[in-house]
């Protein structure tokens, strides 16, 4: 059975225009797909459909053998704590050190009061800590994540979504806030995450050259519909202009890889 | 498929231990190592120890808390839930609140316009910074009098009424404009004054050409701004210093005839004004952003 | 013309305004320097600055907290029901708006003349303000962290106390210590009017005429007020 299913879902913010309509489709457990189109095409709603940030206004979405649109508040934070999320603007508690915030991946499974308090357990604490040496912020650790660069506070959003040990991780515009190197890092690390943990990845790409490169299935967006949904390697020309509604000369990409 | 991080786990662990801090329970720790953490918690612990401090050594004079509470909700209620004209008509009421909003008016154009030539002397970028650390003291020291005892200083002269009033609110004004002025002086691009500097032009020319008209915008909103806090200070002179308007009112139903319901209807008279003001003054805001 | 309007509907003569100027120039360097009489009275006054500083530390620390629990009802990212948002932005700009002298002179009715009249005269103005502040604050400073957390699965009460409280922090505190400021100021208007603490001292004086010791209370209150800016300028500069 496929780990998260699409079926027919759609959402608008005033009833009148819709932001997603009718979108059908399914991942498999293990798969790496990137999600393109131009801004506002709807794919971050499509993305916080799944975790429930935003809630869909009619269809299914099934993850992991669960109805999510149905999910009562406990199922749903359980739900919530196996899917791991990654923002354009790294959404950290800029104020508290990068193993707080690391931490915070394991909100979902701490009661109340140890939760509220900023109480974890040694066995917690160390394996945030093998994770951020992973992810080579082992100089970071104490400072606090206002101090760090863009990508290094990627790297402690990556590290974050890891923590919660998920089934899948959601990318929103990854790389949207960096600078090329650190692009080409924060990617290359969602791809070993993805090869060695086999964690199923879901990211939101503006580089249409970056999700070809990376990811073995691209969905196409445009308009709140699915206009392409296959291969990386059957993406062409046309296809493109047809998602981003104008000419390929207008946009700056190259797709020799 | 997490065998990665567990297998070379020994020797992971080890460097681990390298990177991590152990409070003295052999616990890790997990709080950044920043001044400013320990400045907060030391500022919000002193705060907290000031408050129970304050609590233990008030004097209450034994005063039954319980009774005193229930007889407050009930005044409270006389006040906002029937609310009576009983000694003053509407119309005399709000020609008061006309002299309460005219006070407003008077202490704020002439803070303001005291305001815009002190700025010019204490902005960083046009002024030197002796003359404006001199006068930034000045002016902290201008705020820091409440406005009630500006309003009876000057009463000593000039007797209780309109003149100590807003010459009071306007030092008050006069301090606080002068800082919003500054600042929004400060924040124009040094190349507009520069420009006109190479061009010749004296130091009005560049006061006329340059500054007023980059910064007239956020002028006007801190204006009415000001002009918003002045007439509520205008309403508590009335009250406190015997300055006129529907302040006086307020206090001759609440202290002199101990009218709950009088009081009540110029409380909601003086709120909705108040909310009306706040509203056209969002919208100046708006408008300037 | 809105100034001669202005003037004709108060009264209000410019000339005077600028001639009360000499006069109040010269009682204010006249006095300035207290007596011997002036100086007997410094415990006294002393005692009551003391007693006002801590009265309006009081006040802003509890009104703070009662505000910061508050403002998260009415913050739109907390995503509680747009109702009670509505309705804690109302009632919060009703107790903001409600002049602090009504409250005062409401008070003096049930508690007389009590520090706790001024306690929680001040208290209700302070905390209508702090909620309009706080809920600016959080909506402004913690949205995108939020988020994050919700998306871990965290409880409510988790995103206050690890995301919304830590990132609105300094600017709450720069709140709290800039009212404790406001608030001495204040709370001498309303002593004058409820006959309690310095206000009242200052009232005493001034009345009979002794405006050297007047004067003092004046003085008093400058250097509190400048000595508390200038702490919390420091403090400002190391947190933020």
């Amino acid at each position: 059975m496929a780990l998260l299913e699409f079926q027919n879902v759609s959402k608008s913010y005033d009833n009148v225009t819709k932001a997603l309509s009718d979108i059908t489709f399914s991942i498999e457990k293990g798969e790496f797909v990137s999600i393109i189109g131009p801004s506002g095409a709807g794919k971050s709603t499509l993305l916080r459909c799944i975790n429930r940030l935003v809630d869909a206004s009619e269809g299914t979405i099934v993850f992991d053998g669960h109805d999510v649109r149905k999910a009562g508040k406990a199922e749903m934070r359980q739900m919530r704590a196996k899917i791991g999320m990654i923002f354009q603007h790294y959404n950290l508690v800029e104020r508290l050190s990068v193993i707080e915030n690391v931490l915070h991946g394991c909100l979902g499974k701490k009661s109340a009061i140890s939760g509220m308090a900023g109480h974890y357990t040694e066995e917690e604490k160390k394996e945030a800590f093998r994770i951020i040496q992973e992810m080579g912020l082992s100089d970071q650790v104490y400072k606090r994540c206002d101090e760090l660069s863009g990508g290094q506070k990627q790297r402690v959003g990556i590290a974050r979504a890891i923590m919660q040990k998920p089934k899948m991780i959601l990318c929103d515009e990854p790389i949207a806030s960096l600078d090329p190197k650190a692009s080409k890092v924060i990617m290359d690390q969602l791809k070993e995450i993805n090869q060695t943990k086999g964690i199923t990845c879901l990211v939101n790409l503006h580089q249409v050259d970056v999700a070809i490169k990376y990811s073995e299935r691209i969905i196409g967006v445009s308009g709140g519909k699915i206009v392409y949904d296959g291969p990386a390697e059957h993406l062409t020309k046309e296809i493109i202009q047809q998602i981003y509604q104008s000419s390929a000369n207008d946009l700056i990409m190259d797709l020799q890889r | 498929m997490s065998e990665k991080v567990l297998q070379p786990g020994t020797t992971i662990s080890l460097d681990l231990e390298k990177i991590m801090e152990r409070t003295g329970k052999g616990k890790i720790k997990i709080k950044a190592k920043n001044k400013s953490r320990y400045a907060l918690q030391a500022l919000m612990v002193t705060l907290l120890g000031l408050t129970v401090v304050a609590f233990a050594t008030f004097d209450y004079q034994n005063i039954d808390f319980a009774e005193a509470v229930q007889a407050t909700l009930q005044n409270i209620q006389t006040v906002f839930l029937e609310p009576e004209l009983t000694r003053d008509t509407l119309t005399s009421v709000l020609y008061q609140l006309l002299v309460t909003f005219c006070l407003g008016i008077l202490s704020t154009i002439i803070g303001a316009f005291f305001a815009f030539f002190c700025s010019l002397l204490c902005a960083r970028n046009i002024a030197s910074s002796r003359m404006v650390n001199g006068i930034k003291s000045f002016i902290a020291v201008v705020r820091a009098v409440p406005t009630v005892l500006w309003v009876l200083i000057f009463a000593v002269s000039a007797g209780l009424g309109s003149v100590a009033a807003v010459v009071g609110l306007t030092f008050h004004s006069f301090a606080y404009l002068t800082k919003a002025y500054a600042e929004s002086i400060e924040e124009i691009e040094p190349g507009i004054i520069e420009a006109l500097k190479a061009n010749g032009a004296s130091y009005w020319q560049i006061v006329f050409q340059a500054i007023v008209p980059s910064t007239i915008t956020s002028m006007v909103a801190w204006t009415f701004m000001r002009f918003e806090i002045n007439f509520t200070n205008a309403v508590a002179m009335g009250a406190a210093a015997g300055a006129g308007g529907i302040g006086f009112n307020l206090f001759m139903a609440g202290s002199f005839y101990f009218d709950l319901q009088e009081m009540g209807m110029l409380t909601y008279i003086v709120v909705i004004a108040v909310v009306l003001l706040e509203m056209v003054s969002t919208r100046i805001k708006a408008y300037v952003k | 013309m809105i100034f001669c309007g202005a003037s004709l509907v108060t009264q209000f003569h410019l000339a005077e305004g600028i001639q009360s100027f000499p006069a109040a120039l010269h009682w204010i360097f006249s006095n300035l320097i207290p007596d011997e009489t002036a100086m007997e009275r410094l415990p006294k006054i002393l005692d009551k600055l003391v007693e006002t500083a801590l009265l309006s530390v009081a006040v802003t620390v509890l009104a703070g907290i009662c505000a910061f629990f508050f403002s998260l009802l009415g913050s739109g990212i907390t995503k509680i029901h747009w109702s009670i948002n509505r309705l804690v932005r109302i009632v919060a700009a009703f107790f903001r708006n409600v002049p602090d002298v009504v409250w005062a002179m409401l008070l003096m009715f049930s508690f007389g003349q009590n520090i706790l009249t001024g306690f929680f005269a001040l208290f209700f103005t302070t905390f209508g303000l702090l909620t309009r502040a706080f809920i600016e604050t959080i909506d402004e400073v913690s949205s995108n962290c939020v988020e994050a957390l919700e998306a871990t699965g965290g409880r409510f009460i988790h995103v206050v106390f690890q995301g919304i409280l830590p990132s609105s922090l300094p600017s709450v505190i720069t709140w709290v210590l800039y009212m404790i400021e406001t608030n001495i100021r204040s709370s001498t208007l309303i002593g004058i009017l409820t006959a309690t603490g310095i206000g009242y001292l200052f009232d005493l004086y001034y009345k009979r005429l002794d405006f050297s010791s007047a004067s003092l209370v004046v003085l008093s209150i400058v250097v509190l007020v400048l000595v508390i800016e200038g702490v919390s300028n420091k403090i400002r500069k190391v947190i933020l």
